[in-house]
């Protein structure tokens, strides 16, 4: 079917990066979760590793913009997210999976995944065929009827994930997405995670280096709240050529990388 | 061609004895014209009755396993109203305002439960609307487009929707006016939402609910004098209340976007 093309999505962005920020201070509590992280994102998949407690979340929530900035600069599509009064229109654009996503016990995945998409605001009209094809895309087709309560929990998360790109976000933003996917569905993942990465700004964050190095374009490695390391996979597999542990190289390069960090600071 | 296929062309064209020319404007007319259609189908033979029904096993067999669902437009609407469990504190808050009633009805001369509890009767159901407790979506829902003021009023006017209802007939049973119990329910809810944008909604329901339980019904049962909040002299400003509070809620809907609110 020919689909129109309306003019707003002939024009150019508008803006460099599809995430841009820098000197970014984001409080989690109390405690300064994120803090000094500059980053600068454009259309790709790009992993975001780090031990626990290093801000990945914290960080994935500001994106997401459920969290507010306390210091420095963040702009999502051009967009400054301090300024809530533009969040509504950024928010259409943005999907996200929570790490712990809550879910309906009710629901059925479409019920779930059409219900995400009127709260992004979707189209009215558009809203079953995008179901239909995020679900598709999840690999739950023969599953799309049944309810929550009733799938495994690598079956949830693949639920968690179609409502994360029901919308064809501009921005996919995916917090431990890989959690209770047995290997060959984490394969099918990757598949998809290169697919969405073709024409979206894609932040995987995970703790699975061999996830990032299989799937992604770019790695960003955070250490206390801000980033240690921005580059291509292969730049990450070289760093584990001198020393570091690990299975892998890229894991070697990880943990050599980590070391390092603790050693200099 | 004009009107439908005479009989005698289409009973050919059934047996395979139309001519090419003939059977291509019949074609033509039948593939749009649902009544040439249906006359066709009486007069299919048994080999064509086969071939469809070979077809329509084939589509079976490579379709969807699982039957199709009617999809209802009211369930759909019905889950974008009560995505969260809502049954619970109504039904609590149902049986608590008939306690208050029959303690009314017994004695007249104390203060008035019902008033007592107008103003936090619908403070359970808010709480639970936007917390991480009653709804488990909370963190998916609070990045959404829709997150913010507008979806917290569809939530509270449901909460209220539910509440309103046996407020009303107690209140009619009793015989007391409706902006007695009407004003202070609306003005607490709205004042819900406005200090909610502040320290998050389930704890402003728990901060206002303790406040009024502790500071003006518990004082009022035990002394057994109606505190002046609920009598008639107080309606002006439960009114004026309810007018400023929404407008500065309005003016603070930013905050309701952030996950914050859900505390």
């Amino acid at each position: 079917m020919i689909r129109a093309v309306s003019d707003s999505e002939l024009q150019p962005p508008g803006y460099a990066w599809s995430v841009d920020a820098a000197g970014l201070q984001v409080r989690a509590g109390k405690h300064r979760a994120v803090d000094g992280l500059d980053l600068s994102l454009g259309t790709g998949v790009h992993g975001l590793l780090g031990p626990n407690g290093a801000g990945k979340t914290t960080l994935m929530r500001a994106l997401s913009t459920v969290v507010k900035p306390d210091g420095g600069a963040l702009r999502l599509l051009g967009t400054d997210v301090r300024r809530a009064g533009d969040l509504r229109q950024l928010r259409t654009r943005l999907g996200y999976l929570p790490q712990h996503f809550g879910f309906y016990p009710k629901f059925t995945v479409r019920d779930y995944v059409e219900y995400m998409a009127w709260l992004r605001e979707m189209p009215k009209r558009s809203v079953p065929s995008a179901t239909q094809r995020a679900i598709d895309r999840v690999g739950l087709t023969g599953r799309a009827d049944s309810r929550l309560k009733s799938l495994s929990g690598g079956m949830l998360r693949r639920a968690g994930i179609a409502q994360a790109i029901v919308n064809d976000p501009a921005v996919l933003l995916l917090d431990e997405p890989t959690v209770g996917l047995d290997p060959e569905q984490r394969v099918e993942f990757r598949g998809l995670l290169r697919d969405l990465g073709a024409d979206s700004c894609v932040v995987v964050s995970t703790h699975l280096v061999e996830d990032v190095v299989a799937a992604c374009t770019d790695v960003v490695v955070m250490a206390a709240g801000s980033s240690v390391f921005q580059g291509v996979p292969s730049d990450l597999v070289r760093l584990g050529d001198h020393g570091g542990i690990g299975d892998s190289p890229a894991e070697r390069g990880y943990s050599s990388l980590l070391q390092r960090h603790r050693g200099g600071a | 061609m004009t009107g439908h296929v005479p009989g005698k062309t289409l009973a050919a064209y059934a047996r395979g004895e139309l001519d090419d020319a003939s059977s291509w404007t019949l074609e033509a007319h039948v593939d749009s014209c649902a009544v040439c259609v249906l006359r066709l189908a009486d007069l299919a033979g048994p080999d064509v009755e086969a071939m469809v029904d070979a077809g329509r096993a084939g589509i079976g067999a490579h379709g969807p396993l699982a039957a199709p669902v009617r999809r209802r437009a009211w369930a759909r609407t019905w889950r974008r109203w009560t995505s969260w469990s809502l049954v619970g504190p109504a039904v609590v808050t149902a049986l608590a305002l008939l306690a208050a009633f029959g303690l009314d009805r017994e004695y007249p001369d104390r203060p008035s439960l019902v008033l007592l509890l107008a103003p936090v009767a619908p403070l359970t159901g808010l709480a639970l609307a936007w917390s991480h407790h009653g709804d488990p979506g909370w963190e998916t829902v609070a990045g959404t487009a829709r997150a913010g003021l507008d979806l917290l009023l569809r939530r509270a006017l449901v909460v209220l929707a539910a509440v309103v209802p046996p407020l009303a007939v107690v209140g009619w049973a009793l015989g007391r006016a409706p902006a007695l119990w009407l004003l202070p329910c609306l003005t607490f809810t709205s004042a819900t939402l406005l200090l909610g944008s502040l320290i998050g909604v389930s704890r402003a329901a728990a901060v206002l609910g303790g406040g009024w339980v502790l500071a003006i019904a518990t004082p009022a049962v035990v002394a057994g004098v109606s505190p002046v909040l609920i009598q008639p002299v107080s309606v002006p400003g439960w009114a004026v209340a309810g007018v400023l509070l929404p407008v500065l809620t309005l003016l603070r809907s930013g905050a309701l976007r952030r996950l914050s609110s859900w505390r």
